[in-house]
């Protein structure tokens, strides 16, 4: 075990486990109970694998009044509760605690309905991302959050860590797509939030409930934006001499005018690594990489990128090559898809989600080279250009303790880096348990206070996924 | 606290006043310069709390797509400060002044966020709440709270910035709000039909939101209404009007609005304005033109598309209406006649079948005492309510019972 320390558990529910149990099974007999050890094992972590727990018990409920009865017992009896779904977090939001029961939302997993008119969907908490997509492709639509590991991750832990994308900078994050949702309070009450329509009545608490990191109730049915899928796609790759030039003309792209689609940026340790992985074609004598997707019809993406072709040479591109053919394309994106997969053939790696402005893209890249020069380890970076989200990949070795507390110190300084340079701790993968104690480099304690007074507005018990978000000494304070 | 107005012009200045008030239980009316103080229930407050000293825009970064303004700054200084770099703001917000009985234009940032005003653009692009990036403000307690951030993407701690948007200074006093900007559009294209029924009017607005071609305006209104407009062609019509607008480069634009007028065929598209009759159709539509004159009540109500021409069907069986559909329909501008409910018990009860939600923007001061100006909430979420209250003004001192008895 590393340096981040869970709470000290309840050592009363400890003592009831057996009869906590029993009574569970009894209130939600159409439930699965996993109570053994072996079961347990597999919910004991989450993407952020360093940290382990094992659970009192997990319960993977069908319907919402399952979940509501669940809540409700668990309030009356004082015991916490972690929420997950497909357990993809990489920042331990999912991680359990030993006196907790685990919500697994995974079998909650169907679309309930579809309206094309009015392009909305309503699905449950547990399907995945790209299930989504794949229930309206068919007729050309698609629901624009993308992340990584969309064909995994469910959309209900979307909303908890307001997931985005490679595609973000043109359609938004989660936040931005979904409308409404059904959560259940820690007190068991159902509720309803938002809906289908485009504006909430009274308060927008579903702003609050996106990116709460299951603190605030267990979402259980969510009301999601579909849009209709562009004419087509293409992208095209420009390599550069630096770092430098390639965040230059990450701005002179938008300074342009032009938002595309996705504007990917890769430094060189990442391109050879993803090249020797899948030959996407990368070239392998340039310090930058930027993947540059446009969207539109043929003459449409022709035009763009030939526009975006131009700005590029006033930054002595050493290459630049744009998709001919679909396989191309394909190619090209596999390369970038695979990229954490590829890293980590190579290595464990330890991954960062920072965000910072774009003009201090060079100065970021510079220090975090720096900064893990300074603990002894290798990076690759890979970033979503167009919105500032780093993702420092730290190669380090996780059998070792000494390193892996090593590794964690120096992400800590690229997280505090980030917030020097004027942007935040984490764009798109939550602060969980692993970013927790770094809240107050970002926050005073007054911004963290009233934070935490809107937890209390939901859960004034505490009881829902505590231990994650907020430095641990802090909470109960407010 | 001295009764009278406070237009601090400093952040400091302003949380001790705020502070001052929570300690002596002063209810304050917050607002930015005031053109939509007239929009809630009216209430008696102690003294005035204006974030209209408050002015500037501390961080533009047109290649980052921020811009950072305290929140008095006048929407106007805003647009200008963007015009001048190609840049404009995505949620193209309806400017209410007009219609209330103020200039054009005079709205601050400040005030646009608290009440989360979207305008045509919103189907693409987002609402005004969409856009926050991060704020910083006072809460009832007179304490500066800061969430969110500068940049594009931040999932560090609870979206409070966000959730500030649309509570129209009920939780805390925002002073200065970080927005997600966006190249302006280069080349606007409008396409017309004229005399469609409502409902075939929604559907064709739905079958281009269907489309591939980021269309950005969706409006349809009765011939009555389309007569203010400036454009004489939409004006002398003489028939309801259904507009679908298009933005991009030139080429784009150009492609695109000829692609949709063949998927449109069906309902007779007769007229295409180009980049600059758009424009001021659009900027018409946007200041909300035919709602100028009328000094009858004027409703905002959010419902679905398809279920909004049946809606205002059954309204019109009991009441005179004038109906202007934005959002392909999920958005309804509604004038009712002056009666004493301002057409309130009906408007509801047709929204609690179909589904959605009305405010009443503009009314008497009698009619906004006597119903419920923003739609009543279900027990639950007013206990929600209640609490986000709580934690954010436990007094109760900022615009309480604008929204809501207590709130």
């Amino acid at each position: 075990m590393s340096h981040i320390a869970l709470p000290s558990p309840d050592l009363a529910i400890l003592q009831r486990r057996n009869d906590i149990l029993k009574q569970l099974k009894k209130l939600v007999p159409g439930a699965i109970l996993i109570t053994d050890q072996e079961g347990r094992r597999t919910f004991e972590t989450d993407a952020l694998t360093a940290y382990r727990c094992l659970p009192l018990a997990v319960v993977l409920p069908q319907t919402t009044e399952e979940v509501s009865a669940i809540l409700r017992f668990c309030q009356e009896n004082h015991i916490k509760v972690v929420p997950r779904g497909a357990g993809t977090s990489l920042s331990g939001g999912a991680l359990p605690l030993e006196d907790a029961i685990v919500l697994c939302l995974t079998r909650m997993n169907k679309v309930l309905a579809v309206d094309l008119v009015n392009r909305v969907a309503r699905v449950e908490a547990g399907i995945t991302n790209s299930s989504i997509t794949d229930a309206v492709a068919a007729d050309g639509y698609f629901y624009a959050p993308d992340p990584s590991s969309q064909i995994a991750c469910t959309v209900g832990g979307n909303v908890a860590t307001n997931s985005g994308g490679a595609h973000c900078l043109k359609y938004g994050v989660t936040t931005n797509n979904v409308l409404g949702v059904r959560i259940v309070l820690m007190s068991g009450e159902i509720v309803d939030i938002g809906g289908p329509s485009l504006d909430p009545a009274g308060y927008d608490f579903l702003a609050l409930i996106v990116g709460s990191e299951g603190q605030l109730g267990i979402v259980t049915e969510v009301t999601v934006r579909l849009l209709k899928a562009a004419e087509g796609a293409r992208p095209m790759l420009m390599g550069f001499e630096s770092n430098e030039a390639a965040g230059s003309c990450v701005a002179g792209i938008i300074a342009a005018g032009i938002i595309p689609v996705a504007l990917e940026f890769m430094d060189r340790p990442a391109i050879h690594v993803c090249e020797h992985f899948v030959a996407a074609g990368y070239p392998l004598d340039v310090e930058a990489l930027l993947i540059v997707e446009v969207q539109g019809s043929e003459d449409e993406i022709d035009t763009l990128l030939e526009k975006i072709g131009e700005i590029a040479e006033d930054f002595n591109p050493t290459m630049m090559r744009r998709s001919g053919s679909a396989e191309e394309s394909a190619k090209i994106w596999k390369g970038r898809k695979a990229a954490f997969g590829a890293i980590g053939q190579l290595s464990d790696y330890y991954c960062m989600d920072g965000v910072i402005p774009l003009s201090k893209l060079p100065k970021a890249l510079d220090e975090i080279g720096w900064i893990c020069r300074k603990y002894r380890f290798d990076v690759a970076n890979i970033f979503h250009a167009g919105d500032g989200n780093l993702h420092p990949l730290i190669l380090y070795n996780a059998n070792d303790p000494l390193q892996l507390e090593r590794v964690e110190l120096c992400g800590a300084e690229i997280l505090k880096l980030c917030v020097e340079l004027g942007g935040c701790l984490t764009g798109e993968h939550g602060v969980g348990i692993e970013k927790r104690e770094l809240m107050r480099v970002q926050f005073s304690d007054t911004d963290l206070s009233q934070q935490m007074r809107v937890k209390a507005a939901f859960d004034p018990d505490w009881l829902l996924n505590p231990g994650k978000v907020f430095p641990l000494e802090g909470i109960g304070l407010q | 606290m001295r009764v009278g107005f406070h237009a601090p012009d400093t952040v400091e200045e302003l949380a001790y006043l705020v502070a001052e008030a929570a300690d002596t239980r002063t209810p304050l009316e917050v607002m930015g310069r005031g053109t939509k103080r007239e929009v809630g229930r009216p209430v008696q407050y102690g003294a005035v709390l204006s974030t209209e000293s408050l002015i500037g825009i501390p961080i533009y970064e047109p290649s980052e797509l921020v811009l950072v303004a305290l929140a008095g700054t006048p929407l106007a200084q805003i647009e200008q400060a963007l015009a001048e770099n190609d840049q404009e703001l995505p949620f193209e917000p309806v400017d209410l002044g007009p219609v209330l009985g103020f200039g054009p234009g005079q709205a601050t940032i400040g005030g646009v966020i608290a009440t989360n005003l979207s305008g045509s653009r919103r189907i693409l692009s987002g609402s005004a709440r969409d856009h926050v990036l991060g704020v910083q403000a006072v809460n009832g307690r007179g304490e500066t709270i800061r969430a969110g951030g500068r940049v594009m993407k931040n999932v560090t701690g609870y979206d409070l910035g966000r959730a500030l948007a649309g509570s129209w200074g009920t939780l805390a006093v925002m002073t200065e709000i970080a927005i997600k900007v966006l190249p302006a559009q280069r080349e606007v294209r409008t396409v017309l039909c004229f005399g469609l029924a409502d409902q075939n009017g929604v559907e064709a607005l739905c079958l281009a939101l269907g489309t591939p071609f980021e269309v950005s305006g969706t409006v349809h209104m009765h011939a009555e209404l389309a007569e203010c407009f400036s454009d004489q062609e939409i004006a002398n019509a003489g028939a309801s009007v259904t507009a679908i607008r298009v933005e991009n480069f030139p080429a784009s634009a150009r492609y695109r609005s000829s692609r949709l007028k063949q998927m449109l065929q069906a309902y007779a598209p007769a007229l295409e304005l180009d980049t600059l009759r758009s424009r001021i159709f659009w900027n018409e539509v946007r200041a909300l033109k035919m709602f100028q004159k009328a000094d009858r009540p004027l409703w905002r109500i959010s419902t679905l598309p398809s279920t909004a021409p049946k809606l205002i069907h059954s309204l019109a069986r009991k009441i005179d209406v004038r109906v202007l559909y934005d959002w392909s329909g999920g958005l309804i501008w509604l004038e009712t006649p002056p009666i004493s409910d301002a057409g309130a018990v009906e408007i509801r009860r047709n929204l609690a079948e179909i589904g959605g939600h009305a405010t009443l923007i503009r009314a008497e001061a009698s009619a906004r005492a006597a119903i419920d100006v923003f739609q009543p909430l279900d027990r639950p979420v007013m206990a929600l309510t209640a609490s986000l209250k709580q934690a954010f003004d436990p007094v109760g001192i900022l615009n309480p019972g604008r929204m809501y008895p207590g709130i």
